[in-house]
């Protein structure tokens, strides 16, 4: 089974093509390069070096957010319009979940993912569990739930950095925070993520949407004016 | 005696630079085969105008349900079609980007050519789709986003010779609309309100430079402001009817005097309108006229092929399809692009 895996939920870009377990094309890339313009050529050529026909793809793995709202919609949207026009499924994979796996660990995995003014996109995992699911969140909530677990905790994601100063003042030495080059999404995690789930029905596809975890400013806006006593 | 089979020219042409998400399948740039359009504007009337973001996410909820739609409706499989076609610019490049890769994943998928092709140059060969477009032809746009006069010496040749320097012309009446309390969008309010009116207020008329095709509606906005101001201070009350015709009086009066002046200046032997505003009955009433005077042959599509859509992108990319003006799994959205001839002139 030919799966194409791809992650443009934020900066980065990752694109895969496995056959079943076995990684045949892995792409992986951070440089400054839109998702449109860099997306549907890195998916070209990675099918070309594997010698796939778009017609021969399988399942797709998409990386569904949260992250940059432009970004996640640019890789699911070529993910649904290919998934439908090839009549095939499309597995959507936690933008945060994808990052975790980077980290071979059985400690709490905290991948981060900056949403601007101190507030993160972020999850707690620990295994199989999920301690704090998937959300948008400010650092400083984030930190506070780490600080109640005993077990060391493994940032991981690009921006995790950023918050290197907030991150050790209250967690010390218990926090380790991944390098760069564990940092970057990966499509083949996306696909083994994939794997792991049920399929969706093809026809599931056309209901396919990113997982902002925001409501629009816009919207948000609107709602509070719709209750102009309730505070 | 041999038969010639001739295969037809289906595009597939996919329009999402604003609030509408459009899919449309044209043969041989004349057709409408199908013409899908999933308005968003019930969802952005709450806020009172488009939100950028907001378009973006019904974009992504609705693209492949439109494209599926206009391909069934077409009864056609991917296989049958000679090309994808896709708004490239200008418009929201968040709403754009959905389009665009939507149309490359397609394309990629089946391995067809690639159009990206300019909104305004849709809106202009929406014409194509009613009657044939004869040369030298002079065209006004008029939009949300756009006032613009184009001058087309040949197919696919386009020249801007003049343009609005503020505010497009739907862009002032939306805020007019919203100085009279009227509901988004308020362009059509405005021309039913002016329609009906006996007195009109009497609004400046902004010409610009003697020579200049360009345009210029802030003025004129900000006397409409003005006057609702004094009015208000005044503790009187404002009729709204006078004054939507008073405004509209002004807008329609400049559009259709400086198309004349360019019609005349430039011997075109076609004149045609196109974008929303161009669905404003006072305006297509004025054009009409003016131009049957004149003796020009003057055209305006029916109303769902004045505001966006995705058959005029289709009928725009055959042209562009018959040049061979191909483009590339890369395309980028192009929020500003610049109206460009794909054909050399002649």
């Amino acid at each position: 089974m030919i799966w194409l895996g791809i992650d443009t939920a934020n900066a980065p870009l990752a694109v895969a093509v496995m056959n079943n377990d076995e990684i045949l094309v892995e792409i992986k890339q951070h440089i400054k390069l839109t998702h449109s313009i860099g997306a549907m050529p890195a998916i070209e050529e990675a099918l070309q070096r594997a010698n796939i026909e778009p017609k021969a793809i399988n399942a797709i793995a998409v990386s569904i957010g949260p992250g940059s709202y432009t970004g996640v919609r640019i890789g699911v949207t070529i993910a649904k319009t290919l998934g439908w026009t090839l009549q095939i499924p499309v597995v959507p994979v936690s933008s945060l979940k994808i990052l975790a796996s980077n980290i071979d660990s059985t400690t709490i995995i905290c991948p981060v993912i900056d949403a601007r003014r101190n507030n993160v996109y972020a999850a707690i995992y620990q295994g199989n569990e999920t301690l704090l699911d998937d959300g948008h969140y400010s650092m400083e909530t984030v930190i506070a739930c780490l600080e109640s677990y005993k077990a060391s905790v493994n940032f991981v994601g690009m921006d995790a950095i950023k918050y290197e100063e907030q991150i050790k003042n209250i967690l010390g030495d218990k926090a380790t925070i991944a390098p760069p080059a564990k940092s970057l999404p990966s499509a083949v995690e996306a696909i083994l993520l994939a794997q792991q789930m049920t399929l969706p029905m093809i026809e599931a596809v056309h209901q396919l949407v990113p997982v902002y975890k925001r409501i629009t400013e816009a919207e948000a806006n609107w709602l509070k004016e719709q209750q102009p006593y309730d505070n | 005696m041999g038969e010639i089979i001739m295969n037809n020219e289906y595009i597939l042409a996919i329009e999402t630079s604003c609030d509408e998400t459009a899919a449309a399948i044209i043969k041989d740039g004349k057709v409408i085969v199908a013409n899908i359009v999933a308005s968003q504007i019930e969802s952005h009337k709450r806020f009172g105008g488009v939100v950028p973001e907001v378009a973006s996410r019904h974009h992504v909820e609705q693209i492949t349900l439109v494209i599926e739609e206009a391909l069934q409706t077409a009864q056609l499989a991917p296989k049958e079609l000679s090309a994808v076609a896709v708004t490239e610019g200008p418009g929201l490049v968040g709403a754009l980007l959905i389009g665009i890769n939507a149309a490359k994943a397609f394309a990629f998928a089946h391995q067809l050519p690639l159009i990206g092709v300019h909104h305004i140059a849709g809106h202009i060969y929406a014409n194509a789709l009613v009657q044939p477009m004869v040369f030298p032809l002079l065209a006004l746009v008029v939009s949300g986003g756009h006032t613009e006069l184009v001058l087309m010496r040949n197919a696919g040749s386009f020249e801007v010779i003049g343009e609005t320097r503020d505010d497009a012309a739907g862009e002032a009446y939306d805020k007019v609309a919203r100085v009279l309390h009227l509901p988004y969008p308020g362009g059509p309010h405005i021309d039913r309100l002016a329609h009906e009116a006996t007195e009109a207020v009497d609004f400046p008329r902004v010409w610009l430079e003697e020579d200049s095709y360009d345009f210029s509606f802030s003025g004129l906005k900000s006397a409409v402001i003005n006057y609702q101001h004094n009015l208000q201070q005044k503790g009187e009350s404002i009729d709204a009817s006078a004054v939507a015709k008073g405004f509209q009086d002004s807008v329609v009066e400049v559009l259709t005097a400086k198309t004349l002046r360019a019609a005349r200046e430039y011997q075109v032997k076609q004149v045609i309108a196109a974008g929303g505003v161009s669905a404003n009955k006072g305006l297509r009433a004025s054009l009409t006229h003016t131009f049957k005077n004149e003796g020009i042959p003057f055209y305006v599509p029916p109303l769902h092929l004045c505001t966006d859509n995705a058959a005029m992108i289709g009928a725009a990319a055959s042209e562009m399809f018959k040049a061979r003006q191909f483009g590339a799994l890369n395309m980028n959205g192009n929020p500003g692009m610049a109206l460009k001839s794909w054909l050399v002139e002649q």
